[in-house]
């Protein structure tokens, strides 16, 4: 079996042996533990193995191609391949659902369900990462999408069953809009007399009708958009959010979150090159408005949850705003960008759940002090609260330059004030974050929390693996725009002349 | 040039000793890691003093001009574009290199001061930590060979100087001033990174050497001449790109209207006051401009200078009005700060280029020199008096001159120093700057000149208050000398305060790195008009507090509605809370979220009741069981992956 399917296939075996074999909490861990080790010792081996491959002076837009006919009635393929940005995509799913294993260390109620769930979750988003067949796609995309009812309607809190079933139509109605125009994609693509396809590549070499494209591009932008929190269809998320458990907040917000831009990136914009370029200044606007709006947003909440999605809201929208502008430095920095906040904002949930865990509060008046309390923890909220504020050295800070820069360097005033506009985030970030740091972290110690238990091994891991990997973005960009670099020419071809 | 090769080390150690402190902040204990920080700010000490002598006066000087030297640490740390790029690398020239020099030499007296002043701090080691991590920030910022690096190590001072504002966390004033000074300076960085990406657009280059290079500069006018760019009220966008890049300047400078966070940082540990609030990093919008300065003279005719030159003059008068009422010793120091920077920035901004024209930009890196000496042993005193008397306001003290000679005698040092008084170090950089501002612009000149003899006063109304005036009664708690550590650091700055002056400095720094004389001409009646306006200054303070008289009190009456404004900074504080508060968050962000939840998501709700309505007569599917739903899920995906394993 070739390297890409392994992904696939060793979390369905995980699944198995969880149904099979584990009975407790302990088992369940353990096995999910060891599987997920499994996985990046092979997303290693993949980013070892591209690497080689690259430098041996493979330049194939794809590597480790695998194409095999499934439903050969409507010729859709279990096409795979990776490029850079795949690759990368890879390790930051397994190291979310690593930190994700570590912070659902202790939870009580029914374990091995829990933890199947989570399993098929990142299942469908490796899938949907190595999918170059639009069918394929589709079908990871749902299995990613429908446990997240299950997670959030089983193991939420609060309006827990509201919170799922709005987050789950929601994506459902935004799949709809996808699907419909994966469909004319799929039909258009006969105009030449050739048998419709759905497979990427091929796609790309059949110029699809402009007047097809006007009509399917804003379709598959919102639909992916959706779920990147593109405003005025980012609603589900708040609620969302507030209402899941810790790892499946961390994992959405960290991982699934970003289908959406790299949907947009992969598919929408690469097979309907005139169609971007027709609604870019639309969607722009749009994006422009989430950026600064999801901060403003921000402002006024009090709970934990809530303030770190609409913070999602207003750096997703930075990913949405960069891939708009359409150039290469801003697309570099929207690749970036995907993976910074997938780091930042799963240390982010996970702070937010351990924290939550203790005080069984999340709204930020009701806490003061904390940094002598849970000291470790306060540390840890701090750093992120300066990775999300853009600081250098943390990954935020890199990705944003180059999406501000990238969005500057367009000849064209309009996109220059509106990148001017975005901007101002970078302020109001930094008023959010250190008001819920003053608030929350620092200030006198109050009484009503004096007995925490301090962070345990397992919440310690989770965080180190978390801050270290957004570090790690912060200090040696250039590692990472290796991979960004070489896929982002290839798919920014067709909407460059 | 390979003589410099050892120089990434100078900003290296304090990022070691900051990474090591900071993670072995609970296990190393004190004085250990007051030692540990204090050896590695030694050895920058070393380094940067053997830097300044090679390159002054071994290798910097090719064919009578200071050649920049450019060290590469790593090319293309990021890549934008082909052109743009943030390369990480080291920039020796004499700016930098004075600067190294000034950030060493304080920070190794306040890493020395600290031993004592922050002994028994339970934060000892985390306070070392912070330290170090400011000094490796502030060594990045003035070594930066790169504008997009100057920015990166800009927002790592700014997170410093946050850290330790804010040191002492569980006091809410400190958290609430930290928070301030982010916030402001966040937003004056704003303006900053938007006039970076202007230049880079036009100049296709964030390097300093081609930005500052005559086809730059010559290009861009050459543009801005034939109306090829865009321009704006009448100003070419150039221009007010390097506008917005001085207001970022001004946020880290506390020039008006950006300086309401400067009083507050005053909540930080005293020894950072000096550090970084007096000595280093609020000069980083005076360096800013200086590190530009070809780019923003031969630029539409130096307008944006003009810009720094109004508002550098008109910040100096304007603190120095608002520090004549204050009554916390520390905000006096504060505003007095803000007052010497305006200096600087008018003197910038009144410069011109080559030769003696370029008297201004001497005179204003020759006052940050000296600045930086004079204002850190203020605020190093200042803490050595708080610690004695544990109160920062002048009416605790009085008569303290009995019981703290050492720290007297280099207070008055200091105080003659500021108020440009010969042979002290304040007087020839001072000079220089007036006589600047005299060929420049009259009306400028004055406001100088009024705000020498105003800076007289307040320095020595703060004088004889702490150290003479009433003779307070302290009870059984005697102030005392500060200990050894504290002292060497005061008598080391009080040292350099005396012999500074006589550095010849238009020998190492000017405009056009070519050297040229300047002296001072003592019988030059600008030169007596301003000494004898700094004696007045003088003479008038110890007319009114030498000795408790009423003479304050009246005056204060008399000047009615005014005292009160000056005393409370003419409320510029609260009508940035009117705005924050009141038009931001209340008339913008609030209506914003209610919005959100009511309007955008409420549309939503209503989808999700139709559906459920919808729901209700479908719901015979479903079970209620949440086994069955979880079975149906994972037969089916297993069924998919079979299919798919079975296709292979």
């Amino acid at each position: 079996m070739d390297i890409l399917t392994l992904f696939v296939v060793v979390p369905v075996l995980i699944v198995l042996a969880m149904v099979l074999f584990t009975k407790d909490l302990k088992q369940a861990r353990m096995v999910t533990l060891i599987g997920m080790l499994v996985q990046l010792g092979m997303s290693i081996n993949l980013i070892v193995r591209y690497m080689d491959a690259r430098a041996a002076g493979n330049h194939a837009i794809m590597l480790f191609e695998k194409n095999v006919p499934w439903f050969s009635e409507f010729n859709a393929h279990y096409h795979i391949g990776v490029d850079g940005v795949s690759v990368l995509m890879i390790l930051l799913t397994t190291l979310i659902v690593i930190a994700g294993t570590f912070v659902s260390w202790k939870i009580d109620y029914l374990p091995k369900e829990f933890f199947i769930s989570l399993i098929v979750l990142a299942t469908g988003v490796y899938g949907f990462f190595i999918s170059l067949d639009l069918f394929t796609m589709f079908v990871f995309y749902e299995i990613a999408v429908i446990p997240m009812y299950l997670l959030i309607g089983i193991w939420g809190s609060g309006p827990r069953e509201y919170a799922a079933m709005k987050l789950t139509l929601m994506l459902m109605g935004a799949s709809a809009l996808l699907l419909v125009a994966l469909l004319g994609i799929y039909f258009t693509s006969s105009a030449g007399g050739q048998a419709p396809t759905f497979d990427l590549l091929e796609l790309a070499q059949r110029k699809m009708d402009f007047e097809w494209q006007k009509i399917f591009y804003p379709l598959a932008f919102i639909g992916f958009g959706t779920i990147g929190a593109l405003f005025p269809f980012h609603t589900w998320s708040p609620d969302g959010h507030a209402s899941a458990p810790t790892a499946v907040s961390m994992l959405h917000a960290g991982v699934l979150m970003k289908l959406g831009g790299y949907g947009i990136f992969r598919f929408a914009m690469y097979l309907m090159p005139e169609g971007a370029l027709f609604w870019q200044d639309f969607f722009l606007i749009l994006a422009v408005t989430g950026v600064t709006y999801g901060a403003l947003s921000a402002i006024q909440q009090t709970d934990l949850k809530y303030i770190n999605a609409y913070s999602s809201v207003s750096h997703l929208g930075l990913v949405l705003f960069a891939l708009l502008m359409i150039n290469k430095t801003a697309w570099n920095g929207a690749m970036l960008q995907s993976l910074s906040h997938g780091f930042i904002t799963a240390l982010f949930f996970a702070l937010i759940g351990m924290i939550y865990g203790r005080t069984h509060v999340r709204d930020i008046t009701k806490m003061q002090g904390m940094m002598r309390i849970v000291p470790f923890l306060s540390v840890a909220y701090v750093v992120a609260a300066l990775a999300n504020l853009g600081l250098p050295g943390f990954s935020g800070f890199v990705a944003e330059m180059n999406i501000f820069v990238g969005g500057f360097m367009n000849n064209d005033l309009y996109k220059q004030v509106l990148t001017a506009f975005a901007v101002t985030s970078i302020v109001v970030t930094a008023v959010y974050m250190l008001r819920l740091t003053g608030r929350m972290i620092f200030g006198p110690t109050t009484k009503i929390y004096t007995n925490l238990p301090k962070a345990f091994w397992y919440e310690k891991t989770a965080i180190a693996i978390l801050v270290l990997f957004i570090t790690l973005i912060g200090t040696l960009p250039f590692w990472w725009l290796q991979f960004i670099e070489e896929s982002v020419n290839n798919f920014i071809q067709p909407l460059i002349k | 040039m390979s003589e410099f090769s050892y120089i990434y080390l100078i900003p290296l150690i304090p990022l070691l000793t900051f990474l090591f402190l900071g993670f072995t902040a609970k296990k190393i204990k004190e004085p250990v890691s007051g030692y540990i920080g204090t050896a590695g700010l030694l050895a920058v000490f070393g380094l940067s003093l053997y830097t300044a002598y090679q390159y002054f006066f071994v290798s910097g000087l090719v064919n009578g001009k200071y050649e920049p030297v450019k060290i590469m640490i790593r090319e293309g740390w990021v890549h934008f574009t082909d052109k743009l790029a943030i390369d990480l690398g080291i920039l020796v020239d004499p700016i930098s290199v004075m600067m190294l020099v000034v950030v060493s030499t304080i920070s190794l007296m306040v890493h020395i001061y600290s031993l004592g002043y922050m002994h028994g701090d339970s934060g000892f080691s985390r306070f070392y930590a912070y330290l170090s991590l400011f000094t490796f920030s502030m060594l990045g910022l003035v070594m930066s060979s790169n504008l997009f690096m100057i920015y990166i190590f800009w927002e790592l001072v700014g997170v410093s100087s946050f850290l330790l504002i804010g040191f002492y966390f569980e006091k809410p004033s400190a958290v609430a001033a930290s928070k301030k000074a982010f916030i402001v300076t966040r937003f004056a960085d704003m303006f900053f990174l938007i006039g970076i990406l202007m230049v880079g657009y036009f100049a296709q280059s964030f390097d300093f050497e081609t930005l500052n290079s005559p086809a730059t500069y010559q290009t861009i006018q050459g543009w801005i001449a034939n109306h090829q760019i865009f321009s704006f009220m009448g100003l070419s966008i150039f221009t007010w790109a390097l506008i917005l890049i001085y207001i970022g300047g001004m946020g880290k400078s506390a020039m008006f209207p950006l300086h309401i966070w400067l009083p507050d940082a005053m909540e930080g540990p005293t020894p950072v006051s000096a550090l970084i609030h007096a000595a280093t990093m609020v000069v980083a919008g005076v360096f800013l401009v200086a590190r530009l300065y070809p780019l923003y003279y031969h630029i539409d005719g130096a307008f944006a200078l003009r810009v720094v030159a109004v508002v550098g003059a008109f910040s100096a008068l304007f603190a120095a009005i608002i520090a004549l009422t204050q009554e916390d010793i520390k905000r006096v120091l504060a505003f007095s700060t803000m007052s010497q920077i305006g200096y600087m920035m008018m003197a910038l901004g009144v410069s011109g280029f080559e030769g003696h024209e370029g008297l201004g930009y001497m005179a204003s890196m020759f006052h940050l020199f000296t600045h930086a000496m004079f204002k850190a042993l203020l605020f190093l005193t200042a803490g050595a008096i708080i610690h004695a008397v544990h109160s920062n306001f002048m009416k605790d003290m009085g008569g303290l001159n009995k019981y703290m000679p050492v720290s007297s005698i280099v207070f008055l040092i200091a105080a003659l120093a500021i108020s440009g008084i010969p042979p002290f170090a304040g007087f020839f950089s001072k000079d220089e700057i007036l006589a600047a501002a005299f060929e420049y612009n009259k009306f400028i000149w004055f406001i100088g000149f009024i705000v020498a003899g105003m800076t007289a006063f307040y320095m020595f109304r703060l004088y004889f208050r702490i150290f003479f005036n009433k003779q307070t009664d302290y009870g059984d708690h005697k102030p005392h000398e500060a200990p050894f550590t504290m002292a060497f650091a005061l008598v080391f700055l009080g040292l350099m305060t005396i012999v500074a002056g006589f550095i010849p400095f238009s020998e190492l720094v000017s405009a056009d790195r070519m050297p040229f004389h300047s002296h001072i001409h003592w019988g030059d009646p600008l030169v007596i008009a301003s000494v004898l306006m700094a004696a007045s200054g003088i003479g008038l303070a110890a007319f009114m507090y030498y000795k408790p008289t009423d003479y304050p009190d009246k005056v204060s009456a008399a000047m009615g509605k005014a005292y009160v404004w000056t005393k409370n900074k003419f409320y510029i504080d609260e009508l940035y809370l009117f705005i924050t508060h009141k038009i931001i968050f209340d008339h913008v962000s609030k209506p914003i979220a209610w919005f959100d939840r009511n309007v955008i998501d409420g549309f939503m709700n209503l989808l999700g009741v139709t559906t459920e309505k919808l729901a209700e007569r479908i719901k015979f599917l479903q079970t209620g069981r949440m086994q069955d739903y979880a079975m149906y899920f994972v037969s089916g995906v297993i069924a998919i992956v079979m299919l798919v394993i079975y296709f292979r």
